[in-house]
């Protein structure tokens, strides 16, 4: 009963309170990420370290890359399931904001939206951001996801146990499960691509060469050519998930 | 010291090397290795087999119709961007055929009129009015448009 009071005690409420307070102002201190910022330092001194770059004016639309990926990954082919896809984002002249996705872009997209209601419209392709921080990765509490030192993000499908909770941590949604196997899965980049010195599927099929990935502790690499001369800007940048997925044109609308 | 906490510490004993042991036992060999993860996974990934070929293996047979199709407006694509992954058909040409795709609505996913479609990027038609009764290769050769 002692012990119940002295819990409630005006001391004690005072002091939680006063560390509370204390907490929220040291981490509102914290330097918050910036993406060019966090891509200009050396993050594997052994190897590459990979990111990916996605330039939103030069993409069409035209689904190749989530089609290729597919075939390439063995992705189940239902419309649930994508390790890659394409979003067309509409802002309407009223304010309002129309994000679709039809089978991931990989039928094509029609225009849904009157031409005469339409203020912009543009296409947004995601897949995973290969963070350096990776939430996804953080929370797997039997050590079947992980960084490699390279700066990607795999799934070990031997080990996982399919408890799905990366696929909540993901705030950019690219996981998925994968119901033949009961394991989480996502892109792995063409890991078995780029370890045989090729590019990832998508990115060599792409046929407007919008997407390109590369080694980001290469000054001549195409991808850092491309974060130096473009106005660059990554997905959700207040998460400090040390996203390396670089976008060209972003608008601030996408999520 | 009594006999109960002699039994007390002689179970904890079996326990915690029990544990030990299943421990040692489940833990795969190369996990640990570089993180906490199986080391040996990166290798597993790593020797998947590839679907898309690529231009070059293209080219080893069919190099009147890719140098074609680099001299056009089609330069930059990628040969399995429209006729699908080469994996088997390089293996048996004669057997695995690759598709042909030549509908409308295949050529209409890049190059239909969409606003999002950046307009110096592509050239767009109005896929509903432009000769609808006719397949865009009658007039257009794709390897050459």
């Amino acid at each position: 009963m002692t012990e119940k009071k002295t819990s409630l005690s005006r001391r004690n409420f005072l002091r939680n309170a006063g560390v509370t307070a204390g907490t929220l102002v040291a981490t509102s201190t914290l330097p918050s990420f910036n993406a060019v910022l966090f891509a200009a330092v050396k993050r594997n001194t052994k190897g590459p370290w990979y990111g990916i770059a996605i330039d939103i004016e030069k993409c069409i639309g035209c689904g190749t890359c989530a089609k290729t990926c597919k075939i390439e990954n063995n992705v189940p082919q239902e419309p649930f399931f994508f390790r890659s896809w394409v979003e067309q984002y509409t802002i309407r002249k009223d304010g309002s904001l129309k994000v679709e996705s039809p089978n991931g872009g990989i039928d094509g997209f029609t225009q849904s939206v009157p031409a005469d209601q339409i203020e912009k419209t543009f296409f947004v392709p995601k897949m995973c951001n290969h963070c350096a921080k990776s939430p996804c990765v953080q929370v797997c509490p039997v050590g079947a996801t992980y960084e490699t030192e390279e700066g990607i993000v795999l799934v070990d499908e031997k080990y996982c146990i399919g408890c799905k909770y990366c696929i909540q941590a993901c705030p950019y949604g690219c996981r998925y499960f994968h119901p033949d196997k009961h394991v989480a899965d996502k892109c792995t980049l063409c890991f078995h691509r780029i370890k045989k010195g090729l590019n990832p599927a998508c990115m060599d099929n792409c046929p407007t060469k919008a997407r390109i990935s590369g080694d980001l502790n290469d000054p001549e690499s195409a991808i850092s050519k491309f974060i130096r001369t473009k106005n660059v800007y990554v997905l959700k940048p207040h998460l400090n998930t040390g996203s390396k997925l670089y976008y060209n044109a972003l608008n601030q609308e996408v999520r | 010291m009594p006999l109960h906490l002699k039994r007390l510490l002689l179970t904890g004993v079996v326990i915690v090397s029990l544990f030990l042991l299943l421990k040692h036992a489940l833990t795969p060999d190369s996990f640990g290795q570089y993180g906490h993860y199986r080391g040996n996974s990166m290798g597993e990934i790593a020797a998947l087999p590839i679907h898309f070929t690529g231009n070059k293996s293209c080219e080893s047979c069919h190099d009147t119709i890719v140098t074609m199709k680099n001299e056009g407006y089609h330069s930059d694509l990628a040969c399995e961007g429209c006729h699908g992954a080469g994996y088997l058909h390089i293996k048996n040409p004669k057997t695995e055929k690759l598709i042909k795709p030549n509908s409308r609505e295949f050529c209409g996913k890049c190059h239909s009129i969409n606003p999002a479609r950046p307009e110096k990027a592509i050239t767009q038609q109005n896929i509903k009015d432009h000769h609808p009764e006719d397949k865009c290769v009658k007039c257009h050769n794709p390897h050459q448009p």
